[in-house]
């Protein structure tokens, strides 16, 4: 058998199992090379899946957050105080105490009403300045500007200004509940 | 549908490699005995579909290489059964490997024309063994840290450049960061791409030749597709259904992260190096050097291996290759046998297996905290867990003399080999201290109390001063004896129950938790007090040589007099002074023959100890 066989593999001539008995041999062999092909790869691509499928353990609370900052600190019809927000923070097998996990805008509209924007660009994420000169808020990434109120000055961005809800608490504490949302959707949509 | 598949085909030629691949002829018919090929390129192929999954979560370095393979097979989607998969994968790789080989042999396939495809797939194999090892190391536990310790370590020994070889594979002189990226980077893409390099010669090559086939005329030729298809398919299911079952019964073990400053005696390699590992404990093979056991002999193993086509050309040869492989076989799995062997009938190795086994387990309990895993590693966890150090700390330091429920802490019985008559046997060492194992429990208590002799038996032990102060001449002593007729008096097993309650409370003990009522503890000090019992009265009461402070009171109870103040007995506070300095006046005095601990543990371990004894853990 030291003969080389591999010339005369395409004009082959044996018999093949024909009938029924060779149509299951096609079928089975298709079909069992399949499966086992099939098992390792679906159980990997579940595996990958994991961000989309696994329940992500919720939050203890209201998820309202404490500012470092109290109201009086606040002007009234001031310019816009940059607060970071502090929270721990879950990073697959790690849990962070304490790390600035993003940051947002305060401004006091009345003695006792506080205005919060989320610092994120609605457009693709960026983080927005404050222009005092101007009085207005300004993405340096693609020209984005919205006004005082957060409402957009032009039509890059999708939306306004993401408002986050916020609740004024022994009289002098501002809590808000930090949430993302969604990039270039005109709608506020929460990053879950 | 026709008409692109032929678009498709003018352009890449896609049907003619098509039916080379399938057409192959396969001359006396499809046959079971040539799935062995298939089953191995199948197994790879699981590896690389679940390695590539494997890698989109796994994060190579000393802090999160065990963090992040815990995170995979504990908590994400499926990711135990992508591991096992792996795991098991591996292991089966191997064993089809050696069948592969056995039977190339057997049937003479190495033989020319085919030397060349022999030697491709001896290179193959050092290629899997590569994966094997450096896989095993990925996942940071104390396991494949130190089974890969040893390789290195034989990579070391290497004649010439083997401390430079060893450097380059650890990527500095200790293992750390960059001995994980160097081996992550050699298991998923130098060695997996030399592989697949390897492997399509050796593919092409078997193709030229065809297969190797006893007897041609058994049946009429077929070719590959579908009936050899079928068979291999067939082949592959099964192993398939071997490596889930493994995966579902058993799953892929992750022992604990590895600690460098924590011995594991429990190390050994996986079960396919099982053999080498018992060869290189033979003395015989010691006294050779490591490098011959470890190095040389393997080499000329692998030297009669690849010379094995040019013996073949000789009736003879072939004769000889086939004895050799047989005589090979043999010897690794004998050697593999003996090694179980020797493992499970040494009690100190079962011990070490089991503790490892607990500590994998404790792992998950603290991981799974709110805190969860802090940022310097799950190593920490274990290395500031009382539950775990402990036991450790008590069998270094504490074991020479005392014992722990009969062992040592850990587990371990205190023993040592002794030759008898030419004969080597294992002799249990005499404790010359007390028993520690119910240290401060209300069932402690009540040995003192009621069986004071026995409680402190092993003290007889430890030389005549002691014998004669704690055993023979102790107050207390005569005092159990003298009273012990109290205790046989059915009704004043309530009594007692009060009293040992009362005692346990100034401790002040985590766990087990006592079963303390308040009424009990109350009950149990008036006792202490008056000796009064429920028939009958204690002759001389506690009081009148013990003086005490009950917890939460200013008050003290009886005065200080000979024998111990029980202020707190045997909590926390009271076990770390005393440990500190047991031959202080408030304790044994002059009396004392416990060495002081104060200054041969720290702080830090002292606390671990305290809190292991008094069960102040979770
Ligand atoms: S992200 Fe702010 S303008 Fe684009």
């Amino acid at each position: 058998m030291s003969q080389s066989q591999s010339q005369s593999d395409l004009n082959h001539s044996e018999s093949y199992p024909e009938g029924r008995r060779g149509f299951m041999a096609h079928v089975l062999a298709a079909a069992i090379g399949g499966f086992v092909g099939l098992v390792p790869f679906a159980s990997g691509l579940a595996f990958f899946l994991d961000p989309l499928i696994r329940k992500r353990k919720g939050g203890s609370g209201d998820g309202f957050v404490k500012l470092p900052i109290t109201v009086e600190a606040l002007e009234i019809n001031g310019e816009p105080q940059l607060v970071k927000i502090i929270m721990d923070k879950v990073d697959a097998w790690n849990t962070y105490r304490n790390q600035p996990v993003g940051a947002v805008y305060l401004r006091r509209v009345a003695s006792d009403k506080v205005i919060v924007f989320n610092q994120r660009c609605p457009h693709l994420g960026c983080a927005v300045d404050y222009k005092p000169a101007e009085k207005n808020y300004f993405c340096p990434c693609h020209t984005s500007a919205f006004g005082l109120d957060g409402v957009k000055q032009n039509d890059i961005p999708p939306r306004g200004l993401d408002e986050l809800e916020v609740s004024i608490r022994n009289n002098t504490e501002v809590w808000v509940k930090f949430q993302n949302f969604r990039a270039t959707t005109p709608d506020k949509i929460p990053v879950a | 549908m026709n008409a692109l598949v032929n678009w498709i085909d003018d352009r890449t030629g896609l049907k003619k490699l098509m039916h080379e691949a399938l057409y192959e002829h396969i001359p006396g018919g499809a046959r079971w005995r040539y799935v062995w090929g298939s089953t191995l390129v199948y197994t790879f192929t699981i590896q690389v579909i679940t390695g590539i999954f494997l890698a989109t979560a796994y994060s190579p370095s000393t802090t999160t290489a065990w963090e992040s393979v815990y995170h995979i097979q504990n908590h994400m989607q499926f990711g135990w059964l992508v591991r096992g998969l792996h795991h098991f994968s591996a292991q089966a790789m191997t064993v089809l490997l050696a069948i592969h080989l056995m039977q190339v042999v057997i049937d003479g396939a190495y033989k020319a024309p085919r030397e060349v495809n022999f030697w491709l797939g001896l290179i193959l194999m050092q290629i899997v063994l590569g994966l094997g090892l450096t896989g095993y190391l990925l996942p940071w536990d104390q396991k494949g840290y130190y089974a890969t310790q040893v390789s290195t370590e034989i990579m070391g020994a290497t004649p010439v450049v083997g401390p430079q070889l060893q450097q380059l594979a650890q990527g500095g002189p200790q293992y750390g960061h960059h001995t994980l990226t160097r081996f992550f980077a050699m298991h998923v893409m130098i060695l997996p791409a030399t592989l697949v390099a390897f492997l399509v010669l050796h593919i092409a090559v078997f193709r030229r030749h065809g297969i190797t086939v006893p007897d041609p005329d058994r049946a009429p030729g077929v070719a590959f597709w579908p009936d050899q298809v079928l068979k291999d398919a067939v082949a592959c299911l099964v192993v398939l259904a071997t490596v889930l079952g493994l995966t579902y019964f058993k799953g892929a073990e992750l022992s604990a992260p590895a600690d460098p400053s924590e011995a594991f005696s429990a190390a050994r390699p996986e079960w396919y190096f099982l053999f080498l590992f018992q060869f290189l404990r033979f003395e015989w093979v010691e006294h050779q050097g490591l490098a011959f056991g470890a190095i040389y002999l393997p080499g000329l193993l692998m030297l009669i291996l690849t010379a094995m086509p040019i013996f073949g050309r000789w009736k003879l040869g072939h004769w000889f290759n086939i004895a050799f492989m047989m005589a090979m076989m043999v010897g690794i799995i004998g050697l593999t046998g003996l090694a179980l062997k020797n493992d499970a009938k040494d009690p100190d190795f079962q011990a070490a297996v089991k503790q490892a086994h607990d500590d994998s387990e404790r792992i998950k309990v603290l991981a799974e905290r709110p805190d969860g895993i802090p940022l310097e590693g799950a190593v920490s966890l274990l290395r500031n867990d009382p539950l775990t150090q402990g036991p450790r700390l008590f069998a270094r330091n504490c074991a020479p003399c005392h014992r722990y429920d009969g062992h040592d802490g850990t587990g371990r019985e205190v023993a040592k080999i002794v030759t008898k008559d030419g004969v080597k046997v294992r002799e249990l060492e005499q404790a010359t201290a007390t028993d520690l194992g119910k240290f401060g429990t209300q069932e402690w208590l009540k040995g003192v109390i009621t069986d004071y002799a026995k409680t402190f038996a092993p003290l007889s032990n430890a030389g005549e001063k002691v014998k004669k102060h704690f055993v023979d001449d102790s107050e207390m002593a005569d005092w159990s004896k003298s009273h012990a007729q109290h205790w046989r008096v059915g009704e004043n097993e309530k009594s007692l129950d009060d009293l040992t309650a009362f005692l346990q409370a100034q401790g002040g003990r985590v766990s087990p938790k006592p079963n303390l009522d308040e009424a009990a503890v109350k009950r149990g000090r008036e006792i202490f007090t008056s000796g009064k019992l429920a028939v009958g009265q204690i002759e001389s009461k506690c009081t009148d040589c013990h003086s005490l402070k009950p917890r939460g009171e200013e008050t003290v109870l009886g005065e200080s007099g000979t024998a111990p103040t029980l202020t707190g007995y045997a909590g926390a506070d009271w076990l770390r002074d005393f440990l500190k300095n047991p031959g202080h006046a408030q304790f044994y005095g002059e009396n004392n023959a416990m060495p002081a601990f104060g200054d041969r543990l720290s702080e830090k371990e002292l606390g671990l100890l305290v809190r292991w004894m008094v069960g102040d853990f979770e």
